[in-house]
């Protein structure tokens, strides 16, 4: 059989309908992240995680090159490195790439794709957390060329300054 | 640190008591935890991750109530105490055995029920054993060591995506409920094949004795959510003990009572064979151990044999483990020397040597 390519795109087409809609038949046929989007794929997983994500990373390992790599302001992964290896490199990424990792999010986690879970006793928390993720994040990359350059004066303020702000207790 | 009486006593999950013990080997719970401010582990240089590392022992060491702490830092510890902790449980395969340099530990609970793993793919892996079904109990003391951590330790959260993970897939409440169950009939009967498809249809994983990678031996697997955004950790919680488990409970003992019924003669011969071999025999390998002492327990819990107690084949399959083995020799060993001193130790627990 022929390979198909998705409607949307170059990629090959994993999921094929047919629907008939005031006697006009419809074909459809998408690649698993555009059949996300559709939802029709959603319902038809029943593989385990880690199956579909290193499906979904090989399937998009291939995306064109002329699509510019995505870069993490915070800690400079780009997307890419994430494809190669599935893990994130810090909390500010999930931010960075929010519009690359919401269909996979939601093929992870059964559509799932947002917390209503426990939240941290700490009413501060998500604040001081997403503060000290910027902030503290960029200090510490001065700090290394700080240390890089030898200027140890700039470094041991910057490791008073970032020690100071980690320990702030409620 | 001292592993003196550690490798002398079977540890929670082996335990062998709890609710529903005969299938319910164990319950387990983890919690994926990150530090705002830092990379996560794998994007981090070692400054930053001997910081985190630094942080979670003074927190956990300082704040946690339950009894007494162990720390184990594992740059320090051997790599035969390494697999000793991946044995029993306590630490994951890929902690035992990550690059030398990245300085991780683990802390451990004194009578074994929790162990936080500190730098492995997140910044904290909070887990909580108990023997039998005890998911509920559980989720109240990891819960509870949650929130005292909580308190003093940033965690990375976002108000939309709960609490952030090194990987998506865990990303939300950060949960792993899972539970070890020992399914022989539903093995013999080849109905296991059905219980996994079930069980990939509601997005629960099935793995090993020994999780992510294993394989089922000795007939033990180990069904967890992977689920982790969109749902409540209750919610969760109470598919496992509303629905999946004791679904799954009844399935085995149907399969039981049909084996019992249908095939008498071949449940005997199979558990007669393994108290045979296992009385006898002068060389074993750990799979084959598995294998037997799975029959065995079959034949105990079904009583059609009365030799030997469940207590005892959990010893048996925690020290005949490679690493607990050659701790109980006192020595290091092949895998030549290792069966024989398998085959040793089996007869001896059950009284044949």
């Amino acid at each position: 059989m022929n390979k198909r390519k998705c409607d949307k795109c170059d990629q090959p087409a994993t999921h094929h309908s047919v629907e008939i809609l005031k006697g006009a038949k419809i074909e459809k046929h998408l690649c698993d992240l555009h059949a996300g989007e559709e939802g029709l794929a959603i319902k038809a997983v029943h593989t385990p995680i880690n199956e579909l994500l290193t499906h979904f990373v090989k399937l998009h390992s291939g995306a064109p090159a002329a699509r510019p790599d995505r870069q993490c302001s915070s800690c400079g992964l780009n997307f890419s490195q994430f494809r190669a290896s599935s893990l994130l490199g810090c909390p500010h990424c999930y931010e960075a790439f929010e519009n690359q990792l919401k269909p996979m999010l939601e093929l992870a986690h059964d559509g799932g794709d947002h917390h209503v879970g426990k939240v941290p006793l700490r009413d501060d928390a998500i604040e001081r957390g997403e503060q000290l993720q910027l902030q503290v994040m960029s200090m510490r990359k001065r700090l290394a060329q700080a240390v890089a350059s030898e200027d140890y004066e700039l470094a041991a303020t910057l490791r008073d300054q970032i020690g100071r702000l980690q320990e702030q207790q409620p | 640190m001292s592993f003196g009486n550690i490798t002398q006593h079977a540890g929670e999950w082996l335990r062998g008591q709890g609710p529903q013990s005969d299938i319910v080997i164990s319950s387990r719970i983890r919690l994926a935890r990150n530090l705002a401010g830092f990379s996560f582990v794998n994007r981090a240089d070692v400054v930053e991750q001997r910081d985190v590392l630094d942080r979670c022992r003074r927190e956990i060491t300082d704040r946690l109530p339950d009894g007494e702490v162990i720390w184990v830092d594992l740059n320090q510890s051997t790599p035969l105490d390494r697999q000793i902790l991946v044995e029993r449980h306590l630490i994951s395969n890929q902690h035992a055995k990550s690059k030398a340099e990245l300085p991780r530990a683990v802390a451990i609970g004194a009578d074994e029920t929790f162990a936080i793993m500190v730098n492995e793919e997140d910044h904290l892996r909070i887990q909580v054993l108990r023997s039998g079904m005890q998911l509920a109990e559980a989720f109240e003391q990891i819960n509870r060591m949650d929130d005292t951590l909580g308190q003093h330790l940033n965690y990375a959260f976002s108000k939309k995506l709960g609490y952030l993970t090194a990987c998506p897939t865990n990303v939300g409440t950060g949960i792993r409920v899972s539970v070890m169950l020992h399914l022989p009939a539903l093995k013999l009967t080849g109905e296991i094949e059905k219980v996994k498809r079930a069980a990939k249809d509601l997005h629960l994983a099935v793995r090993g004795l020994f999780g992510e990678g294993s394989d089922a031996l000795g007939d033990f697997y180990q069904i967890s959510n992977q689920v982790t955004l969109g749902r409540t950790e209750l919610e969760i919680l109470a598919d496992f003990q509303h629905s999946i488990v004791p679904q799954i409970i009844a399935y085995e003992q149907q399969a039981r009572a049909a084996l019992l019924r249908d095939r008498p003669a071949q449940l005997d011969d199979r558990i007669w064979r393994a108290w045979g071999t296992l009385t006898n025999a002068r060389q074993l390998g750990t799979e084959e151990v598995l294998t037997l002492l799975s029959h065995l327990r079959l034949g105990i819990n079904m009583g059609r044999i009365d030799k030997t107690d469940v207590a005892t084949l959990n010893q048996m399959l925690l020290l005949s483990q490679p690493a607990h083995l050659q701790r109980l020799c006192g020595k290091e060993m092949d895998q030549a020397e290792r069966r024989q001193a398998r085959a040793t130790l089996m007869r001896q627990k059950l009284g044949f040597a």
